[in-house]
């Protein structure tokens, strides 16, 4: 039976909804008129976002070449099982759904790490099962949170090795396992779930930093010893492979090796998790990115953060999903991509390719309206 | 480790300073601080390693395993008042020792390092979703206790910081509020205000 009220939520999403199937197909002309009848009857009615949902921006900037490949992305779910919280799973199945409603279908999903919150089997066994109702077929990227019980073995069980490359539509990709941290378990003789929890507490000083570490990175040389230096390269990894917050593990402790593997490359985006916000850095070549996650937003860290980054809006603590959500990675012919983010109760906002490029000059995203304290 | 445990560390050390000062005589009265009779501390040291030896689980230093864990902001360093004044001649009321400021120091630090303790365990909040307070707070980021109390527009009134604290507790954390002068309330806002030591006050403040 249908229910007779319809909450906020659902009112907003069929909205959205709506408005997502009218503009489909439009040219220019149309969509300026569609903007604008959406924001009159949003105003007459008195709404201000995000109430209501708007048209704020859809398009790249102009100049911009045609997206040739879609990714969209869905990180950071943090899975406890459903009969310990079933919160963080009904919100993996809400970007599950987001995804699977995306048309056309995206060339393929990445998860950006996290699935699970302690590395439990049966938290990866409910993720794994979840991300199969994925249309479009899934790459998949490690997290600290899937490693550190069992240093891997049931996440490779399931989705195989964690470094790896492949090749779409001329653009060459490359998924590390970025996590990696030197021993500071077994001086202290932790059991493998106190290892884990120690990982998994974000400001817990008793754990390493991470790292790519010296054999992924010999991995990555060779890897890319094949592909000249105007081959477009997407690397996806779940820390930033930067240094951005020690203290909380925005960071990779042998970022600059890494970086000086990538940068003979004229073009290379670094497409990272574990941030939990909307972070944007570009480090001479290469453009970095952040991802949302499905599960809470973080704080932005207390220094470091790159001045290309436009904060999102500080989230609600009266809403369990603001702040969280999904997106999608439109990757251009020359290998730069817009960023979008995809909020789940905010309208979504994007990092365009001309922004980045123009070292935040052109195309700049919305503001936030609450900063950080 | 639970606090009754806490209490009993602290009562065990309590009646070994005690059994040091009574092993001073009369005659030691004008020894100065610091200069404790060498037998007195050697029996005081020999009744607390008895004490460990027979109470192996209450010896672990949980201050300073959750200070290695966590970083926490020390208490404020009251060392200038030992310095004095010509006005603290004849003045009872002022006169510390380091004794004085040391023990201010580490009780101080004491709550708001068990407050941390909480803060990072979902099972000491009472949560039955397994969730705690640092998974949205790293270092307790982003809980501003210095801008209240202020109108909180989604509870419809002035909030403190303790009304916040409470409503996390109950909703993400899925716990029981606590009571305004529980232990655990108390050592909560205490670690809270700790972190965010240096910036000023500004009540009122979105």
């Amino acid at each position: 039976m249908r229910p007779k009220h319809k909450s906020v939520e659902t009112r907003y999403m069929e909205e959205r909804q709506e408005f997502f199937h009218s503009l489909k197909g439009l040219d220019r002309r149309s969509f300026m008129k569609v903007s604008a009848a959406a924001f009159g009857a949003a105003a007459t009615r008195g709404l201000v976002p995000p109430t209501s949902f708007q048209p704020v921006r859809l398009s790249a900037g102009q100049g911009a070449s045609a997206a040739e490949i879609h990714i969209a992305y869905i990180s950071d779910s943090h899975l406890y099982e459903k009969d310990v919280n079933d919160r963080f799973v009904r919100s993996l199945l809400r970007a599950v759904d987001d995804v699977n409603q995306l048309d056309p279908q995206p060339d393929f999903v990445l998860y950006g790490g996290d699935l699970a919150q302690l590395g439990q089997s049966k938290e990866l066994d409910l993720g794994a099962q979840i991300l199969k109702e994925l249309k479009a077929p899934v790459r998949m990227m490690v997290g600290e949170h899937d490693w550190y019980l069992d240093l891997g073995e049931k996440w490779k069980s399931l989705f195989g090795q964690p470094t790896y490359s492949w090749d779409h539509k001329g653009v060459h990709f490359v998924t590390l396992l970025s996590v990696v941290e030197k021993d500071f378990w077994t001086a202290r003789g932790m059991s493998p779930m106190e290892r884990m929890k120690t990982v998994a507490g974000l400001d817990n000083g008793v754990q390493s930093p991470f790292t790519v570490g010296a054999e992924q990175r010999r991995w990555l040389e060779n890897d890319l010893a094949r592909y000249s230096d105007d081959t477009p390269l997407v690397v996806f990894s779940h820390s930033p492979l930067y240094k951005l917050y020690k203290f909380w593990n925005f960071w990779t402790d042998d970022a600059e090796e890494v970086q000086a593997i990538l940068r003979r490359f004229r073009n290379t985006v670094v497409i990272h998790g574990h941030t939990h916000q909307m972070l944007t850095n570009r480090i001479g070549n290469i453009h970095f990115h952040g991802m949302l996650a499905t599960s809470w937003p973080w704080p932005y860290a207390p220094e470091g953060i790159p001045a290309l980054t436009i904060q999102m809006s500080r989230p609600d603590p009266f809403n369990p999903q603001d702040g969280c959500g999904d997106g999608e990675v439109r990757v251009h012919s020359d290998g730069l991509v817009d960023k979008i983010y995809n909020f789940w109760n905010r309208n979504p906002v994007t990092v365009a390719r001309e922004y980045t490029v123009s070292w935040g000059k052109e195309s700049v995203p919305a503001r936030p309206n609450r900063p950080s304290y | 480790m639970s606090r009754g445990m806490r209490l009993a560390s602290t009562w065990a050390a309590s009646f070994a300073v005690a059994t040091l000062l009574s092993g001073t005589g009369s005659g030691e009265q004008e020894k100065k601080e610091g200069q404790e009779k060498p037998e007195g501390k050697a029996l005081a040291d020999s009744i607390l390693s008895q004490w460990k030896r027979k109470n192996p689980e209450r010896v672990s230093d949980w201050m300073a395993e959750e200070k290695e864990r966590h970083t926490i902001q020390p208490p404020a360093d009251n060392s200038d008042l030992l310095k004095g004044g010509e006005q603290s001649i004849g003045n009872v009321y002022g006169q510390y020792t380091e004794k004085d400021v040391l023990m201010w120091a580490r009780e101080t630090e004491k709550l708001v390092v068990e407050g941390s303790r909480i803060f990072h365990d979902a099972g000491a909040l009472g949560s039955t979703v397994s969730v705690s307070c640092d998974m949205c707070h790293p270092h307790a980021a982003n809980t501003h206790p210095e801008t209240y109390p202020k109108f909180q527009v989604q509870m419809g009134r002035v909030a403190l910081l303790r009304d916040m604290i409470n409503w996390c507790v109950e909703q993400p954390v899925r716990g029981t509020r606590f009571e305004p002068d529980d232990e655990r309330m108390r050592a909560l806002e205490a670690y809270i205000y700790a972190q965010r030591r240096g910036k000023n006050l500004d009540y009122g403040k979105h």
